[in-house]
């Protein structure tokens, strides 16, 4: 068993299958405040993000879209997460997600509990993935910032 | 080999990868079964070996120095030219421009054929399965001139639908721009055929052959057409180097489309005066070490002969796709009867990319994507495919070890046996 070997069984785990298969919250929201489109045209990945946002909370989150397991079980975990965190603390998320997935734990504040989104720390170990875990998360902050232009992350 | 063996399918009857060194190296501590040729191919130690000599004992600049060195360059690669020329069967060895490859041949055709004689209203012929670099050139030189783009259509096995191509023929089409061989599904295109048809209307014909040299043997003459554009790396040879073949009378008559050193007749400010063809495309000082490396990829392959490659692929091809066939879940994308060196093929409830990464963990390098074929995919309602392409060196044991790594894949992903669980989003 090669290094690279461990490594693929600690991204694809239960639990990326499990949200890869039944997405949470994949659905449009026609009452979302924002919403914002994300598309890396290399892949295929393409999805939009949702969001209802009311007194600075993010009350609602949902997306749909097609991509691989990664991007689809990145976006539905994220609708988890961020469901409930006032707008301040969500953007704090998408800081460390993005240096958890790219830099590694250390560059994450140390106090940040990750909670289920640890499991998508694995993708550093292959960079061409890198990309397909951060897109939902860059189509989450341009929705929150109200950029229009489409997310791209390759 | 001890893979079972079908009655009905040819056995492979070549053993090369002896001769390129990178395959006997390990990827993630397994053997490496590079099944990406429709990418890149592997160097044999033959071209490694040519451009590292030109550089270690012939390196001078062409076409300029009185020193024996230069005169030893120019020979070197004026002999590259008349290589490349008897390999396409080009009438003459000034109907060989080298380029950096098979995008920068069309383009080059796109600026100087087309920009100056297109005009609004003229049609562009091209087909779907085109490579995004023989669509793109030609969406320039529309806006520049006001030509329009035709598009042949594509069947569901991925044949090119010939009556509408007929039909698309008319008065104002000026050029057919069409692949030889379709890189994302393996096609071969009847391009002699095509070529008749389009000159029958008077139009020139461009064909892209980079998914064509290196599996059979090509010659520009029976085909007929007026330009056939092939890249070196994907024929065994070094990156940054091809070659466009351009019929002699039509190329006399086109313009320089780049200006500097070497293309020049005489130069001053009030007129300047261009070189004949081929100088007059090949600007400035040309990849020299490349040209001559990509001569020593074509006496590699002519020594081991185009017939015994086709013959051996095709067998690896037969094999392949019963392999794949055989897995409960994947299904094949193109399926023309004519088919050369691609596997396309999709996995139920996995996507190309995931297949990808998982499979490269087993040591198996497939391209996962839309193969820069972007309306292809939409015509097909994908966003990609896993493409497994062959080279001369694939033996058995490649299609063995990719067959094996889906199977883990499967396993990995819990859809063996086809009972893929559906999101009923897109694959």
């Amino acid at each position: 068993m090669s290094d690279l070997q461990d490594s693929l069984r600690e991204l694809y785990q239960e639990v990326i299958f499990d949200h890869n298969r039944n997405p949470r919250n994949y659905r449009p929201l026609p009452a979302a405040s924002h919403h914002a489109d994300g598309h890396n045209p290399l892949c295929g990945d393409q999805l939009t993000v949702y969001l209802q946002v009311e007194d600075g909370v993010v009350r609602e989150a949902s997306f749909v879209g097609h991509g691989c397991a990664i991007s689809t079980a990145s976006a539905s975990l994220m609708t988890e997460a961020v469901k409930g965190k006032p707008v301040a603390e969500v953007e704090a998320l998408f800081r460390d997600v993005h240096a958890l997935l790219t830099e590694g734990r250390e560059a994450a504040d140390p106090a940040r509990d990750f909670g289920k989104l640890e499991v998508l720390s694995g993708v550093k170990e292959f960079p061409a993935r890198v990309k397909c875990a951060t897109l939902a998360w860059h189509t989450l902050h341009n929705a929150l910032v109200g950029e229009h232009e489409t997310a791209h992350t390759e | 080999m001890n893979a079972p063996r079908e009655p009905g399918v040819q056995t492979p009857i070549l053993d090369l990868a002896a001769d390129f060194p990178i395959l006997s190296r390990p990827v993630h501590g397994r053997r490496l079964a590079y099944l990406d040729n429709g990418a890149t191919t592997q160097k044999p130690a033959a071209v490694i070996e040519a451009e590292a000599r030109f550089y270690r004992e012939s390196n001078a600049n062409i076409h300029r120095g009185v020193h024996w060195l230069s005169q030893h360059a120019t020979e070197l690669y004026d002999g590259a030219r008349a290589t490349v020329q008897r390999f396409l069967n080009a009438a003459r060895a000034d109907e060989i421009v080298f380029t950096r490859g098979t995008t920068e041949a069309i383009n080059l055709v796109a600026q100087s054929w087309g920009r100056p004689r297109l005009a609004a209203g003229d049609e562009i012929l091209l087909s779907t399965m085109e490579h995004h670099s023989n669509i793109v050139p030609w969406q320039l030189v529309c806006e520049q001139t006001g030509a329009v783009l035709k598009v042949i259509p594509v069947q569901d096995n991925g044949e090119l639908d010939m009556a509408a191509f007929e039909g698309l023929l008319g008065e104002r089409t000026r050029l057919l721009a069409i692949t030889h061989v379709s890189n994302a599904l393996g096609t071969v295109n009847p391009v002699a055929e095509m070529t008749r048809r389009a000159h029958a209307v008077g139009a020139v014909v461009l064909v892209d052959g980079a998914q064509a040299v290196a599996h059979q043997a090509v010659d520009v003459q029976a085909i007929g057409c007026d330009f056939y554009a092939f890249s070196g790396h994907k024929l065994y040879g070094p990156t940054g180097i091809g070659a466009l073949y351009g019929r002699a009378e039509l190329l006399r008559h086109m313009p320089p489309w780049q200006g500097g050193g070497d293309m020049i007749r005489t130069v001053a400010f009030d007129n300047t005066t261009f070189a004949p063809p081929p100088q007059r495309f090949e600007a400035g000082t040309p990849n020299i070490a490349g040209a001559i490396a990509l001569a020593a990829a074509i006496d590699y392959v002519q020594a081991v002969g185009l017939a015994r490659i086709h013959a051996h692929e095709q067998a690896l091809l037969d094999y392949g796709t019963r392999a794949l066939q055989d897995i409960p879940g994947v299904r094949l994308v193109g399926t023309a009867q004519d088919r050369a060196g691609i596997l396309s093929f999709l996995v139920d409830g996995i996507h190309p990319h995931d297949l990808g990464t998982i499979l490269d963990a087993e040591g198996v390098a497939i391209r996962a994507g839309h193969h820069c074929a972007m309306p292809l995919m939409t015509r097909f309602g994908i966003p990609g495919t896993a493409r497994a392409s062959l080279g001369l060196y694939n033996g058995l044991a490649d299609l063995d070890a990719l067959v094996a790594a889906i199977h883990k894949a499967q396993a990995l992903f819990g859809t063996r046996g086809g009972t893929a669980p559906c999101t009923g989003r897109a694959a």
